[in-house]
């Protein structure tokens, strides 16, 4: 086992990291959004939509430039399925298990559709890896002087630190701020939230939509990160499985955003330690990709085993509300 | 000067879809008073102080506060007109301090510093509460402490009590009387929602009463009684008086001997508990709510796993026996929770089909129709199992076949005979359901126990919440129990229902069957009941008979500062003349 597999578990890890940060937000707020697969896949559409755009006009692009184009377009795209989930299962209060996968059908659909027709239109192949290899993998100033020091922590792209600086902030955020403990009553009692005037509504729309722009960021992170701007025909599919992990990962890591951070790199190092074992046959290969799944459930297990009322999930998770329902 | 009403209601009205929870309500609250709003449950007491609190929002009607018209649109309008609520089922997150809780949703910077905050205003109305304890780890009156508190941080100088007293044993209750006269002193406006009158009699100042949704009238509680409150309740003259017939008691018929059983969490429910029921007599259990009433009667009836000891039936062990084996030694349970329909009954099925679901098991004969009731199904049963089918029923038929009248239509006869043994064939060995008894035995308790329904066939989530219990109870009454186990089975009716209620109780009792009451209101259960277990966190505090007890000796008992088990050192629980061990000739 090299120092590169540690650096490509992390890599890879942070695309589950914004998954996950993204729907623990959400959860949170007491809805279980089962479409985070299809947002992550808006979020890759968005943000190649958003580089090209940028990209296209000017031959001598900006990294900087080009990488907040990315982002923004990326959160927007996914933020726009999200508040489609949030309208269908606040306002409407319709089943989030149907609606959710009715989503994660939709984004992996239109993504495939959005990023071959277009997207991917005459010369932007080259640009987006060029952008990919050269702007969203820029490592850190040192990583190469440091020695294995610079190859684990510094030779990363923007995308991995923004994951990590984002799951600090979320978890300081439901710890320690007024913002927080209101979203957590959301989710677990939101007629309590309410009687005491808390706008249960709005803290939902917005975490479920803050949720889905995080997560997003996913999908823009395995396009252009982890495969440098390599926009191939699968990648929709492959964003989808990393979704379905994502949310594993929640429950992995008891609903707390810190530990997702743990969590993240430990599933990226599992994922990739497949491709990375050699001499293995193709069935060894299926059986090692099983294993995320495996300790998720060996997790789940053990967390209700030992029943610790702050390791469940949030008590109202899952279910609508409506003030004057009796 | 004239003096200004702390809140003052002109004309509230709400529906719900076509009924009218609250129609043309007015009625004032003074400042520094305590106002008992009674009325029986459904008369919209909670609807109408829920517009107050802005949790509904009211469809026609004025809110004065101090004099000045408000709107109250959400909790938060209510908090900024100093209106606060402690509601019946506590609003609090479980997994969150006490501290926390308080301040949540206040509108402030951080939260830092709260501890202190909330210690401080705790000590300044007397109250014992740690900040720092999870709510999980609270009692219910500690619970409610944390209610109440939050809505003082508030700043609230109009409190609503929501049946504040429904879950806390006597000593609690009083003990919050004198916190709310405090609060009086303070200059507080309390109304308190009830609908126990001794307690609007010790607590308030003025009274007023809802009927169905309808404001009946305000009165002093100095100059009034407790007769006259019933009547404007009740809108009609009642009896107070619960019957206890006196019957002769049987051998002891279900004996309980060392019992424990696990909660849900795991924790013990029920530890070391002893008891027996005699045939023909009613034994009460009484408790604080979650002592382990629930997890007492699951294990009784087969639902929950027996930690350790033994529950015998007429001197048989019934530990690890199915619930189906249980029930068919007639041992029957109805447990009316919380929100009623949670057990026992399928909300959106027929009363029909949730007979079938507790009876489709016994293969006895469908009622037989007219004119045919001299046959035996005994030798129905032997032909059915010798040679099955339609065929051989011909063959049976000759025997009775001598009437005139028979003659004539035998043909006629013949098929309806031969269809209702087919039915009857696939019935018992063909796992289809008999429709046709089921709806008769539904007509037969709708006749029974008078309920109300558009017919049989209406999905019972329709039903009011009394109508509900009658099903749920006649059910259980109908397999003729010999052990009848009833918790909480006059929850949420009104006092004509739950008298309805009583009177099934007694008749089974009359009948000789021993029934186990669960209740909740100690004057009903002294007064219906013949012994009275209670129950603290699921130990035995003693068994005493009702007419010499009373209930202040209940309520220690339930707070558990009052153990007879240890007082008096003698086995209580455990019958003379028990069956347990090998005294087999009982039986016949």
């Amino acid at each position: 086992m090299d120092i590169m597999f540690f650096s490509s578990a992390i890599e890879f890890g942070v695309i589950f990291l914004f998954g996950c940060v993204g729907e623990i937000l959400t959860e949170k707020s007491g809805h279980l959004n089962l479409g985070i697969p299809g947002i992550m896949c808006m979020g890759a559409a968005g943000g190649c939509f958003g580089a090209k755009l940028y990209l296209m006009p000017t031959d001598n692009p900006n990294g900087f430039v080009t990488i907040l184009m990315a982002i923004l377009f990326a959160m927007l795209f996914a933020a726009a399925l999200g508040a489609v989930y949030a309208f269908l299962t606040v306002s409407l209060r319709m089943n989030q298990n149907v609606t959710g996968l009715a989503c994660t059908i939709f984004g992996v659909g239109f993504t495939s559709f959005f990023l071959n027709t277009i997207v991917l239109t005459e010369g932007v192949s080259t640009k987006l890896s060029y952008a990919g290899q050269n702007f969203f993998n820029a490592a850190l100033p040192g990583a190469e002087s440091t020695g294995w020091f610079g190859t684990i922590f510094l030779d990363h792209g923007t995308l991995v630190y923004l994951a990590i600086i984002i799951a600090v902030l979320a978890a300081l955020m439901l710890r320690y701020t007024k913002i927080g403990l209101n979203l957590r009553a959301v989710g677990e009692s939101p007629a309590t939230a309410d009687a005491v005037g808390i706008n249960v509504t709005r803290y939902k729309y917005s975490f479920i939509i803050l949720g889905a722009a995080i997560a997003g960021l996913g999908g823009l992170c395995c396009i252009m990160d982890f495969n440098l701007g390599n926009v191939d025909a699968n990648v929709s599919q492959t964003i989808q499985g990393i979704g379905w992990l994502s949310i594993a990962l929640v429950i992995f890591t008891m609903w707390k955003p810190a530990l997702a951070i743990v969590g993240s790199i430990v599933f990226g190092a599992l994922y990739i330690l497949s491709s990375r074992i050699t001499m293995i046959s193709f069935e060894q290969i299926q059986l090692l990709n099983l294993i995320p799944f495996i300790v998720t459930v060996i997790v789940l297990i053990a967390t209700s085993m030992i029943g610790h009322r702050e390791t469940q999930p949030p008590a109202s998770l899952g279910l609508s509300y409506f003030r004057e329902d009796r | 000067m004239e003096e200004i009403n702390a809140l003052e209601l002109k004309n509230i009205s709400k529906y719900f879809g076509t009924v009218a929870a609250n129609e043309g309500i007015s009625f004032s609250l003074k400042r520094g008073e305590i106002l008992a709003l009674l009325g029986e449950n459904g008369s919209g007491k909670t609807t109408l102080m829920n517009m107050i609190s802005g949790i509904y929002y009211p469809d026609e009607g004025q809110i004065l506060v101090n004099g000045q018209e408000v709107v109250i649109r959400s909790p938060k309008d209510a908090f900024a007109h100093q209106i606060g609520m402690v509601h019946q089922h506590f609003k609090l997150i479980d997994i969150f301090t006490a501290a926390q809780n308080i301040v949540l949703g206040v509108e402030r910077r951080s939260i830092r510093g709260i501890n202190e905050e909330v210690k401080e205003i705790a000590e300044r109305y007397g109250f014992d509460l740690d900040p720092k304890k999870k709510i999980y780890d609270m009692s219910v009156s500690e619970k409610q402490t944390v209610e109440i508190v939050k809505v003082l941080y508030r700043g609230a100088d109009i409190l609503i009590l929501d049946e504040p007293t429904a879950v806390l044993t006597p000593q609690e209750t009083e003990k919050l009387f004198s916190i709310m006269r405090a609060m009086k002193e303070n200059g507080k406006s309390i109304i308190i929602i009830t609908h126990k009158l001794h307690e609007v009699m010790e607590i308030s100042d003025r009274v007023a009463v809802l009927r169905k949704g309808r404001y009946i009238g305000c009165v002093n509680t100095a100059e009034s009684s407790e007769m006259e409150l019933t009547e404007m309740m009740v809108g009609q003259k009642v009896t107070l008086n619960i019957e206890r017939p006196e019957t002769k008691f049987d051998r002891p018929l279900l004996e309980i001997r060392d019992l424990c059983i696990k909660n849900d969490m795991g924790s013990r429910a029920i530890e070391d508990l002893s008891f027996f029921i005699r045939g023909g007599e009613i034994l009460g259990v009484a408790g604080i709510a979650g002592c382990g009433q629930r997890e007492l009667c699951e294990a009784i009836a087969g639902l929950r796993k027996v930690e350790s000891g033994g529950i015998y039936h007429e001197g048989e062990s019934i530990v690890g026996l199915s619930p189906k084996e249980i029930t068919h030694k007639g041992i029957a349970m109805s447990f009316i929770p919380e929100d009623r329909l949670g057990m026992g009954l399928a909300p959106s099925l027929s009363i029909t089909d949730n007979m079938m679901l507790k009876n489709y098991q016994d293969r006895m004969p469908a009622v037989e129709e007219s004119g045919e009731s001299a046959e035996a199904p005994d030798a129905d049963l032997a032909v059915q199992t010798e040679e099955p089918g339609a065929a051989p029923a011909g063959h049976m038929e000759e025997p009775d076949a001598d009437s005139a009248a028979q003659k004539k239509n035998g043909c006629k006869v013949f098929l309806r005979r031969a269809g209702d043994r087919i039915g009857r064939f696939l019935n018992r060995y063909c796992g289809f359901v008999d429709r046709k008894r089921a709806r008769q035995q539904a007509e037969q308790i709708i006749q029974e126990l008078d309920i109300v329904t558009p017919s049989t066939e209406t999905p019972v989530r329709r039903l009011s919440g009394g109508n509900l219990q009658k099903v749920l109870l006649g059910r259980e009454i109908l397999i003729q129990p010999n052990v009848l186990i009833t918790a909480y089975p006059v929850r949420g009716l009104d006092i004509n229902s739950s008298y309805l209620i009583y009177d099934i109780l007694n008749r089974e009792k009359k009948g000789g069957t021993g029934i186990l009451f669960i209740g909740e209101d100690l004057d009903v259960m002294l007064a219906l009941c013949d012994k009275i277990m209670v129950l603290c966190h699921g130990r035995l505090m003693g068994v005493v008979h009702a007419e010499k007890t009373n209930k202040e000796e209940l309520g220690l008992m339930m707070a558990g500062s009052l153990n007879l088990m240890e007082e008096k050192g003698k086995q209580m629980g455990i019958a003379k003349d028990t069956q347990i061990g090998g005294d087999a000739s009982w039986n016949e």
